[in-house]
């Protein structure tokens, strides 16, 4: 077990470097630079920038050196100090703006998968043992309901009936009296009498595929010989589902949080832009419009990160369950 | 594999039937699914041609019906009896003494008929020839029918959605024949040679598919100019999109590859001296197209719902071009659409497709599947 799991954390040190290198790689596409977006921005005030100055500020950030030493003097900046580099708009260090927004975003991304599993596991194992009864047509009604409606359409279809109907704001994770006030137990409070809204919109598309994923691996179980064998033992019903093929049903389950955690991350974004979350997707979006390189680059990277960390738990909670991956 | 698929087929028949005919069987029982191909097909042979279908030029901005409501088409005249005589009633404009707000009031005493295959405004056909024939044609030019109502320019939505079906659907199946392409060819390497080459493939595809793709494609977005031409950024958005879309083919094609590869009818054309070309073409391509064709359909859903995301929130497609996404732009902030709830009915075409496609995928997964009983 533990070679499978050291195994495992060496590969996450290519993969975080790859992951690194197409962060820097995607902010470095655009054509021109910051400071290209900086003088465009003061042109349309009627500033004019000359050639020196432009120069001198390419110079003070390191825009004017390749990109392989960029990249390098960035990476050894995080490895060692933790330091992201300076965020051009804000003007400040990219660390200072990034990490209570990229915790939001793990809370979101966390609640939602708490959610999602809360609902999908015994939701999917009603709909495969009550197989074609009522309620399990229902539920594939709302799975295939879920994966189709897009997740920042439900956002605002929920928004219009919130406001319209109820006449209630419901964007921000907090409310505007606690916006800016320092953490305690009753900001926690309003934490989470705001973050039910994204999470519900989050958990019903990742729940829909789960769900399917749930009744299905059910389906393949319940009729197996020791189903039957254990049924005619005089197991009672439920203690039979959840010791025999609930278990083995739940093995796929669990490697779905590979890509769950992406999915949820991913969808997230969208969601938090059209509720105006204090997470890291608006300032992502918004940095990646001004050709914010550091600022855009941390967050990609932090966030491609998340998800692979993701996928690393996933695959260990896989090796404990089941010991014919850990043993090959 | 024959007599488990079909019950209500004469075995003789289905001894004999092709691999395509038993699929075609196993799907039509699925009656669901039916339905699903039934709306896909719809869809998109309003797809190809828009402008049939569409009543207003989707263009056309109109400023005295500046988010006007949706109006209902009546279908029998009951002025002198029953008979069949579709029609509609123009909203009159007045405003409210106050506050200046537009309020739209029916006004049933002109009643102003349709006609069906009528005349409108001219649009060309896939770029091959131009008409003036709709399915819907208004008799009155000075009140147009809104049949989803209008946007803050006065524009039509249903005719915007009609047309944005084009972009949208296209960009589909354009990105998925793109995921497609590449899926084969780096799935297929890794599964048919296996050893070194399928370890490195396997671990690019893993961590592929380990990113989280909308932040991605934002970055990648980003990047693109705004001022290129309209096909110019479709095709981008369409490359962008099966930059991450691949992986999931890939895997999908690999596993068959692997699976066959060990197969008896592999080993005997192998021994046969087939060359290796022949040996995947004509012998292992058959026995998973049909999975293969199921796999992409259900990606094809996927993609639109991309396209959308990235649309709306302004890094897709870009304004003059009509995608759903970009439609749905006009409802991004709380105002408009508490004033015009229609402006969702983008939305509802979006996951009106995405559902179609889904089922229709799903369905002819479970046909083409050998085993499934």
């Amino acid at each position: 077990m533990l070679k499978f799991v050291v195994k495992r954390l060496l590969w996450m040190i290519p993969s975080l470097f790859a992951v690194s290198f197409l962060a820097f790689v995607l902010i470095q596409l655009p054509p021109g630079d910051f400071v290209t977006t900086y003088i465009a921005t003061l042109a349309s005030s009627n500033e004019v920038i000359d050639q020196n100055t432009a120069a001198s500020l390419r110079e003070r950030f390191g825009l004017d050196q390749p990109m392989l030493v960029q990249y390098l003097k960035w990476i050894w900046g995080i490895v060692t100090r933790g330091d992201f580099g300076i965020s051009f708009e804000w003007q400040q260090p990219v660390s200072g703006l990034i990490w209570e927004r990229m915790a939001l975003t793990l809370v979101l991304a966390l609640a939602s998968l708490i959610a999602t599993w809360a609902l999908a596991l015994p939701i999917g194992v009603y709909s495969a043992v009550k197989k074609y009864s009522i309620g399990d047509y229902a539920f594939t009604a709302f799975t295939f309901f879920g994966l189709s409606i897009p997740s920042f359409l439900l956002a605002l279809v929920l928004m219009y009936v919130a406001a319209v109907e109820f006449g209630a704001d419901v964007g921000g994770l907090f409310s505007s009296e606690y916006e800016t006030a320092p953490w305690s137990i009753a900001k926690m409070f309003d934490l989470l009498t705001h973050l039910w809204l994204p999470v519900a919109i989050l958990a019903v598309s990742s729940t829909a595929s789960l769900i399917r994923v749930m009744r299905a691996n059910m389906l393949d179980e319940l009729p197996k010989p020791y189903v039957t064998t254990a049924r005619a033992k005089g197991l009672s019903e439920f203690r039979l589902l959840v010791k025999y093929p609930l278990r083995i049903a739940l093995n796929p389950f669990i490697s779905t949080i590979a890509w769950l955690l992406p999915n949820l991350i991913s969808g997230s974004v969208v969601v938090a832009i059209v509720l105006n979350l204090p997470t890291a997707a608006p300032l992502l979006l918004q940095s990646l419009m001004a050709q914010d390189m550091y600022l855009a680059g941390a967050f990609v990277l932090l966030i491609c990160a998340l998800t692979l960390i993701g996928s690393l738990i996933s695959d260990i909670l896989l090796a404990l369950v089941d010991p014919r991956i850990r043993l090959e | 594999m024959a007599d488990i698929a079909i019950t209500n087929i004469r075995p003789d028949r289905a001894a004999v039937a092709s691999q395509w005919q038993l699929i075609w069987w196993a799907f039509k029982r699925h009656r669901l699914a039916m339905v699903a191909l039934f709306v896909t097909v719809a869809m998109y042979i309003v797809a190809v041609v828009p402008g049939f279908f569409a009543i207003n030029d989707p263009i056309q901005q109109n400023a005295r019906a500046t988010f006007h409501p949706p109006q209902a088409i009546h279908f029998f005249d009951t002025t002198k009896g029953f008979e069949f005589g579709p029609h509609y009633y123009p909203l009159k404009l007045t405003r409210d003494p106050e506050t200046l707000a537009a309020i739209f009031k029916e006004d049933t005493t002109r009643r102003i008929p349709i006609t069906f295959f009528g005349r409108g405004y001219t649009y060309s056909v896939l770029g091959l020839f131009e008409t003036d024939i709709h399915l819907i044609a208004t008799t009155d030019k000075a009140h147009p029918l809104f049949l989803f109502g209008a946007d803050r320019l006065g524009r039509d939505v249903y005719s915007r959605t009609v047309q944005g079906a084009q972009i949208s659907l296209s960009i589909g199946l354009v990105g998925v024949f793109l995921s497609l392409l590449l899926g084969i060819v780096l799935g297929g390497i890794s599964g048919y040679y296996g050893g070194r080459i399928d370890f490195v493939m396997q671990r690019v595809i893993d961590f592929v598919l380990s990113l989280p793709t909308i932040p991605i494609w934002l970055a990648l977005a980003a990047a693109l100019p705004q001022g290129w031409p309209a096909t110019l950024q479709y095709m981008m958005i369409t490359i962008i999109l099966s930059f991450t879309g691949w992986a999931q083919l890939a895997r999908v094609v690999r596993g068959r590859f692997l699976s066959l590869r060990t197969e008896e009818f592999v080993a005997a054309a192998r021994l046969d001296g087939v060359p290796e070309g022949r040996i995947i073409f004509r012998h292992m391509l058959p026995s998973f197209a049909s999975h293969i064709i199921a796999s992409m359909t259900l990606a094809v859903p996927a993609m639109i719902l991309a396209e959308t995301s990235l649309s709306f929130l302004g890094l897709g497609l870009q304004p003059p071009t009509i995608s759903w996404g970009v439609l749905l732009r006009e409802a991004q902030n709380i105002r408009s659409i508490a004033t015009a709830p229609w402006l969702f009915m983008p939305g509802a075409a979006v996951v009106v497709a995405v559902m179609a496609l889904n089922l229709f995928g799903d369905g002819l997964r479970d046909a083409a599947d050998p085993y499934n009983k």
